[in-house]
């Protein structure tokens, strides 16, 4: 423990009161990221991930809240603060990307003048020209070619591709030390998917940026993330290095979503399928959640089982881990 | 490579020069601007610019390529959509649009599609079983009497509790609702499955369910497969041989284990290099630049010459011609010609 991590989050929970029930969205989970560090946040949909995501920005609306636990940005706890304690950090020392870019841009005003507001917003006394400079400067990094002419483009005139680009510009501006990525690729061609996961790992190994990805897609994270959390209705289930969970997964939902993935090996073979569906946030079973749909689970599975470390280096949630020497079907 | 359909060596399915053009027609305001000495023009989209394939008995065929490649249209057009601009539509030797219309009324329940997104492509307000029932009714697979049965037997093919048939799809899970377009495809016994990005919208757990059921019933319904998806991984999975497409032009064809091998265009591998991949950790490699051009003013010559990093001055001027490199295999690139 030498350095403060950017970002630790512990035991969070965020509760959604709906009429139909109460949905536990995030239901007790931590993780920390530390500086130029990138952490794929992965999970099916309604496994909490993106909650997780709004929940460390203090995003969450009605009928959601947080209702426990701690978001420690750089030690200090960020749930204690008021809304215009969290609009001075939101955009300035951390900031979000939205999977659809529409979410962060204006569609009536030109770039420019959306990126010189983010500037101001943080910092009132920079003049417009050095403003624009340095937006310029970020848009370069991203790879938007001939930013001078582009900033003064409307949105609607970018490809869905440059869209993201100058979201992510704009998440960039004013150099934040932690960002939160939500599925920014999911809508995206492969080739322009390429380029973004590019240029996302370059920066954040220059600027010492923490960035946490979250996906449904555990291929793109294998190859932008150091660690990984994976997370099964609204829990972590496992987490750790990336190497170690995507080669030796430990927890049972983890060992079953790898052997999903069709690719190279796979051809002519059936794909392991997990039985079942992911449950609704609204009826999850008691004890473990994956209990139903797990080959392993027994009588032991009826109890919530703790966060373990049955590996050095590995938080798992679970009574029955894949433990090494094992044969791993 | 001769143009009679018996040198096919039997090809279950062949398109042949096959085009589609989009047409923006000018409206009313544009026209009167044109009579005033503008000069505004239609806008012709060339989504598919004189495509061949060919898809033997049993085989699944891979269609891929990034958004504006023309991938779905050809789809449609082959499921009989959309009419085509130019080109034909050969099934089992004869010519679609020569058909006599019981042939080509055949034919098109011969040939299915399923689609990405199974709640736009099934009707909320009718129940599962009037989904899967209508047509084989319609077309007399079925008579009305044996239509419970039938759809029973249907959705147990397909892994649906036939308990469920008189809900809607609402109430299903994606994963369920994929299944039943895939129910109301098999009704009415069809020999060739045109599947568009038909696993795109689904949870990997999901994916990898429906997957199984696809080769499921290839094995057990003796189907032929053209499997349109943007997923390499998918494409690698399933299928037999795969057909690279890029903005309208098919650019390379191989059996996947080539593809995957010794990708021969430098698209492919452009794309084989970008697709995230379990065993790929940690990007090292130069992206290629740029975007997909529009398909409203695609580029001279190879489409992909403006991002190709072996591009020459030939490639900007002369369309190059999809021909065989290797025994079954196709590329369209100058580089081929040494």
């Amino acid at each position: 423990m030498s350095e403060q991590p950017t970002l630790a989050v512990e035991n969070l929970e965020t509760h959604f009161f709906t009429k139909a029930g109460v949905a536990k969205a995030v239901d007790g989970v931590s993780f920390s990221v530390n500086r130029g560090e990138v952490m794929g946040l992965v999970g099916e949909s309604g496994s909490g991930k993106s909650v997780t995501g709004f929940s460390i920005m203090g995003l969450v609306d009605p009928p959601g809240e947080v209702v426990g636990g701690r978001v420690l940005y750089q030690g200090q706890n960020l749930l204690d603060l008021d809304e215009e304690g969290m609009r001075k950090l939101r955009g300035n020392h951390v900031a979000m990307i939205f999977q659809d870019p529409m979410m962060t841009l204006n569609p009536v005003l030109r770039i420019d003048t959306q990126m010189i507001e983010t500037v101001k917003a943080h910092e009132p006394k920079v003049s417009n020209d050095e403003a624009r400079s340095r937006a310029r400067d970020v848009l370069g990094q991203v790879g938007i070619p001939s930013p001078d002419e582009r900033l003064k483009a409307y949105p609607h005139q970018f490809s869905g591709g440059m869209r993201q680009r100058v979201a992510i510009a704009i998440a960039l501006i004013n150099k934040p030390d932690l960002i939160i990525a939500d599925e920014p690729t999911t809508a995206l061609d492969v080739t322009i998917q390429g380029q973004i996961l590019y240029e996302a790992q370059k920066l954040c190994r220059e600027t010492g940026t923490a960035l946490i990805w979250i996906t449904h897609d555990l291929a793109v994270v294998a190859g932008l993330a150091d660690k990984i959390c994976v997370m099964y209705a609204g829990r972590l289930a496992e987490q750790g290095k990336l190497d170690d969970v995507l080669d030796h997964p430990v927890h049972p939902y983890t060992v079953g979503l790898l052997g999903s993935v069709p690719g190279h090996n796979t051809r002519g073979h059936r794909l392991y399928q997990i039985p079942g569906m992911t449950p609704s946030l609204l009826k999850v079973p008691p004890g473990c959640a994956f209990k139903d749909r797990c080959p392993r689970a027994d009588g032991a599975c009826e109890v919530l089982p703790d966060i373990t470390e049955p590996v050095p280096g590995r938080q798992v949630r679970c009574f029955h881990p894949h433990l090494e020497g094992e044969a791993v079907e | 490579m001769s143009g009679s359909s018996s040198a096919n060596g039997g090809a279950m399915l062949e398109v042949r020069d096959l085009t589609k053009q989009f047409v923006k027609r000018l409206d009313l305001a544009a026209k009167i601007a044109v009579k005033l000495g503008s000069n505004l023009k239609e806008e012709v989209v060339h989504a598919v610019d004189g495509v061949n394939i060919q898809i033997a008995p049993g085989e699944v065929v891979g269609l891929v390529g990034e958004s504006g490649c023309g991938k779905s249209t050809i789809g449609r057009m082959i499921a009989g959509i959309l009419p085509p601009t130019a080109g034909d539509i050969i099934y089992k030797g004869q010519v679609v649009s020569g058909m006599n219309e019981a042939e080509q009324k055949a034919t098109a329940l011969a040939i299915q599609m399923i689609f990405q997104d199974p709640m736009s492509s099934l009707n909320p307000r009718l129940r599962v079983q009037d989904i899967i029932g209508e047509a084989p009714v319609l077309h007399g697979v079925v008579d009305a009497k044996g239509v419970a049965g039938y759809v029973e037997e249907v959705m147990l093919r397909v892994g649906l509790d036939p308990e469920y048939r008189r809900r809607y799809p609402h109430q299903f899970s994606g994963g369920q609702r994929q299944r039943i377009g895939i129910a109301r495809a098999l009704a009415v016994n069809p020999e060739f499955l045109v599947c568009d990005e038909a696993i795109a919208a689904l949870d990997v757990s999901i994916q990898a369910q429906v997957i199984n059921l696809f080769m499921d019933l290839r094995e057990d319904l003796d189907l032929t497969y053209l499997f349109i998806s943007h997923d390499l991984s998918v494409v690698e999975h399933i299928s037999d041989r795969v057909v690279i497409m890029y903005l309208g032009r098919v650019v390379e064809v191989a059996n996947t284990d080539d593809i995957f091998e010794t990708a021969n265009h430098p698209y492919t591998k452009a794309l084989l290099n970008e697709v995230p991949r379990l065993d790929m950790r940690g990007l090292d490699y130069q992206p290629i630049s740029g975007e997909i051009p529009s398909p409203l003013d695609p580029p001279p010559g190879c489409h992909f010459h403006p991002r190709c990093p072996h591009a020459t001055a030939r490639c900007s001027e002369e369309r190059p011609a999809l021909r065989e490199i290797a025994p079954g295999r196709l590329a369209a690139c100058h580089l081929n010609d040494g």
